[in-house]
C-alpha cells in the first residue's frame, strides 16, 4: 500500500514544480506567509486585520448569491428581498450573513483603526499603509451606503434622499450634481439601478485593488507592534529580525482562533438577533419605500451616526457638510500630525493618553447622539463632542511633540 | 510573563465588551419606541400559531393582504397537512402555493375606508410585538360613536374584535409639559359594555394573533432559532480546538 501513496506524492510534487516554474507560487508563499516576519508581541488588537479580510470575502460570496435573486427595480426590489427571505433555499441565511457582515465589517474596521491610532501604526515608514487603509474605509462607507438603498424600504429611500441632498449644499452646481447622481429629480428607479451597479461592481473592484495595495505597502515596510519598535533594526546573523516570527504558522494558527471567536459572535447575531434591536436592520426598513410618506425620524445605520451627529450639530447646511467631510479628512493627516518621538501610546505621557481616550469617547458619544432624535440638549452636546473630536487633532499636533515621553525598550516586551 | 499578558488581554476585552454593551443598550432604548407593555413571543408554540393563523385569515385577510406569505408555507411551518390547509384557510379557486392576497383592490379600499389597507406580510418586523399588542387592545368608541385608537389616533380601521373585547371608552386628562402648555393625555379605559371574552381571554386571543404576525414577518425564524444552537455548539468546539492548536504551536516562542 505504501508504494502507490509515495508515487502519488512524487507525481504531485512534479505537478507542483511544473506550475511553480511558470508561476511564482512558492515565492509568494515565502514573501507573504512563511518568510514574512511579524513581531512576536501582537496582542488582542491584532486580530482585526485578518478578520476584515475574512468579512470582505464573505460579503463578496454572499453578495454574488444575493444578486442571483435580487431585482434592482423600484417595482420589484422590496418583494424580491422578501422572496429571498422566504422562498429561496437558505436565502434568509445568505441575506443575514450579508447584513450582519456589513455591520460587523465596521465594528472590525473601527477597532482595526483604533489599534493603528494607539500604537502609532501610521507613523513613518507606514504612512502609505495608513492612507490606503483610510481609502478603504471611505470606499467601505460608500459601499455600505449604496447597499443600504437596495432593499428599497423607507429608510433605504429616505436615507438616500438625505445623503444625496448633501451634495446639493454645494453652491451653484449643487442642484445639477444631485440630479446627475440620482438620474432623476428625486430618488427613483434610475437611482436604485445605478446604485446597484456601483454596489456590486465598481466599488468592490476598487476595494479589492486597495486591499492589495494596503497589504503590499504593509509587507514592504513590515508590521508595527504594541511597543512601536522597528523589529528590523535588530537582526540576527541570519538576517532575520530577533523579535520576528514567521507569519505562517504562528499568526495563521492564532488568527484561526480569532476567526473562531468572531464567527461565534457573528452566528449568534445571525441566528438569534439578526435585527439586533433595530441596530443592524432598522424596523422602518420593513416598510416599502414610499415617496409620499416621510418617516418622522430618519437616521442612518449605526456606523454612520458619529458623522451624522456632527452634520446635525452645525446649524448651516454647507458648513455642516464641510465639517462632516473634514472629520474624515483629518484622519488622513494623522501620520503628519503626530510628531511624537515614540510611536506607541505605551511610551507617551498622560496628556497624550488622555487625548486619545477623549477622542474615543467623543466618537462613541457622537455615534449615540446620531441615533437620537436630535433635541436641543442633544444638539448642544453634539457640538461639544464635535469640538472635542477636532480639538484632538490640534492638541495631538502640539502635545505629541512637546510632552515628555518614557524610554522605549531596545526589544519588544512580552 | 504569560499571566500579565492574559490580564492585559482581559482588561482590553472588557473595554470592548463594555463598548458593545453600551451600543446594545442604546439600540434597545431606540427599539422600544414608547412605553408599550412588553409581550413575550414564542414562535415555536405551534398551537398559538395555529389559533393566530385562524384569527388572521378570518378577521384580517378580508381587507389586508399578506402577499409574501404562501398558504403552503403556513402548512409546513404550523404542522398542518395540505388537506387541513385547504379546508381551514384556502379560499375557493386558490392554489396551495398561492400567497395570501385579497379581492379588495386599493382603489376600492380608498373609496370605502378613505385609505388602502396596508399589506401585513412584514408588519411584525416593522411594528414589533409590543406595538401590535398595544394597538389591538387600544380601540375605543369616541363621543360620536366612532371607533378610534389611542396607539394609532384617528386610524380608519374599525375595531374588528369588538364582539370579543366589548366596547370601551378612553378617559383623557390634562397634563402640563415643561413649557407650561397643557396637553390632552390618555389616562385609562372604562368599559362601556362587556364582550364575549373576559379581559384575560381577549388578551390571550390578541397574543395568539400577534404571535402569528411575528411569525409571518419572518417564517425562517422558526428554522434559524432551532438551528442556531447547533451552529454555536460547533463553533464553540472549533474555537476550542483552534485555541489548543495555537497554544501548541506557540510553545516554541517566548
Amino acid at each position: 500500500m505504501a508504494k502507490p501513496a509515495s508515487n502519488l506524492k512524487k507525481h504531485g510534487l512534479e505537478l507542483f514544480n511544473w506550475f511553480d516554474k511558470r508561476l511564482p507560487i512558492s515565492d509568494f508563499w515565502e514573501a507573504h506567509l512563511a518568510g514574512y516576519y511579524a513581531p512576536k508581541n501582537f496582542n488582542f488588537w491584532y486580530f482585526f486585520g485578518s478578520l476584515a479580510m475574512l468579512i470582505l470575502v464573505m460579503q463578496i460570496v454572499t453578495g454574488i448569491f444575493l444578486t442571483m435573486h435580487y431585482k434592482p427595480s423600484a417595482e420589484e426590489a422590496f418583494a424580491s428581498v422578501e422572496y429571498i427571505m422566504r422562498d429561496v433555499q437558505w436565502g434568509w441565511l445568505i441575506r443575514y450573513m450579508h447584513t450582519t457582515g456589513a455591520s460587523l465589517f465596521f465594528v472590525v474596521i473601527y477597532l482595526h483603526m483604533f489599534r493603528g491610532l494607539m500604537y502609532g501604526s501610521y507613523r513613518k515608514p507606514r504612512e502609505l499603509v495608513w492612507i490606503f487603509g483610510m481609502l478603504i474605509y471611505v470606499l467601505l462607507m460608500a459601499e455600505a451606503f449604496l447597499g443600504y438603498i437596495l432593499p428599497w424600504g423607507q429608510m433605504s429611500y429616505w436615507g438616500a434622499q438625505v445623503i444625496v441632498s448633501l451634495f446639493g449644499a454645494i453652491p451653484k452646481f449643487g442642484g445639477l450634481l444631485t440630479e446627475w447622481i440620482r438620474g432623476d429629480f428625486f430618488i427613483a428607479d434610475a437611482t436604485l439601478n445605478r446604485f446597484f451597479a456601483l454596489h456590486v461592481i465598481a466599488v468592490p473592484l476598487m476595494l479589492l485593488m486597495l486591499v492589495v495595495l494596503h497589504l503590499s505597502a504593509l509587507h514592504q515596510v513590515g508590521s508595527n507592534n504594541p511597543d512601536g519598535i522597528e523589529i528590523k533594526d535588530k537582526k540576527g546573523a541570519d538576517g532575520i529580525p530577533l523579535d520576528g516570527i514567521p507569519f505562517h504558522p504562528y499568526y495563521t494558527v492564532k488568527d484561526i482562533f480569532g476567526v473562531g471567536v468572531f464567527l461565534f459572535i457573528f452566528a449568534f447575531i445571525i441566528f438569534f438577533s439578526p435585527e439586533l434591536g433595530g441596530l443592524f436592520l432598522e424596523h422602518d426598513n420593513f416598510v416599502p419605500a414610499d415617496p409620499m410618506v416621510t418617516p418622522i425620524h430618519i437616521k442612518p445605520v449605526w456606523y454612520f451616526t458619529p458623522y451624522y451627529a456632527i452634520l446635525r450639530a452645525i446649524p448651516d447646511k454647507l458648513a455642516g457638510v464641510m465639517v462632516m467631510f473634514s472629520a474624515i479628512v483629518m484622519l488622513f493627516l494623522l501620520p503628519w500630525l503626530d510628531r511624537s518621538p515614540v510611536k506607541s501610546i505605551r511610551y507617551k505621557g498622560w496628556i497624550n493618553k488622555t487625548l486619545m481616550i477623549m477622542f474615543a469617547v467623543a466618537f462613541i458619544r457622537l455615534g449615540m447622539l446620531g441615533m437620537a432624535e436630535g433635541t436641543i440638549a442633544e444638539t448642544y452636546e453634539s457640538r461639544f463632542w464635535t469640538f472635542i473630536y477636532f480639538a484632538f487633532f490640534g492638541l495631538l499636533w502640539f502635545f505629541s511633540k512637546y510632552e515628555k515621553t518614557k524610554p522605549v525598550p531596545e526589544r519588544v516586551t512580552k | 510573563m504569560m499571566s500579565s499578558i492574559k490580564i492585559k488581554i482581559k482588561i482590553k476585552s472588557k473595554i470592548v465588551f463594555a463598548a458593545v454593551l453600551l451600543l446594545l443598550s442604546v439600540s434597545v432604548l431606540a427599539a422600544g419606541g414608547g412605553d408599550f407593555k412588553q409581550v413575550n413571543i414564542n414562535v415555536h408554540d405551534k398551537s398559538a400559531l395555529q389559533r393566530g393563523a385562524v384569527l388572521f385569515v378570518n378577521n384580517c385577510l378580508s381587507c389586508h393582504a399578506a402577499s409574501y406569505m404562501r398558504y403552503s408555507r403556513l402548512g409546513e411551518d404550523l404542522g398542518l397537512s395540505e388537506d387541513q390547509v385547504r379546508e381551514t384557510f384556502l379560499p375557493a379557486n386558490a392554489k396551495i402555493g398561492d400567497t395570501m392576497t385579497v379581492s379588495m383592490t386599493d382603489d376600492e379600499a380608498t373609496v370605502w375606508f378613505g385609505n388602502k389597507a396596508p399589506d401585513l406580510s412584514v408588519v411584525g418586523r416593522s411594528k414589533g410585538a409590543n406595538w401590535l399588542n398595544a394597538y389591538l387592545t387600544s380601540f375605543y368608541q369616541d363621543e360620536n360613536g366612532e371607533w378610534n385608537n389611542t396607539v394609532f389616533p384617528d386610524v380608519v380601521m374599525p375595531h374588528v374584535f369588538w364582539e370579543q373585547q366589548g366596547i370601551q371608552k378612553a378617559i383623557f386628562k390634562n397634563e402640563e409639559d415643561a413649557h407650561g402648555y397643557s396637553h390632552k393625555v390618555f389616562s385609562h379605559f372604562e368599559t362601556v359594555s362587556e364582550g364575549s371574552q373576559s379581559a384575560e381571554e381577549y388578551q390571550s386571543t390578541i397574543h395568539d394573533l400577534v404571535t402569528y404576525l411575528i411569525y409571518m414577518g419572518e417564517p425562517a425564524r422558526i428554522q434559524r432559532e432551532s438551528m442556531g444552537i447547533w451552529v454555536l455548539l460547533f463553533l464553540a468546539m472549533f474555537t476550542l480546538v483552534a485555541y489548543m492548536l495555537k497554544v501548541e504551536y506557540w510553545k516554541d516562542i517566548h
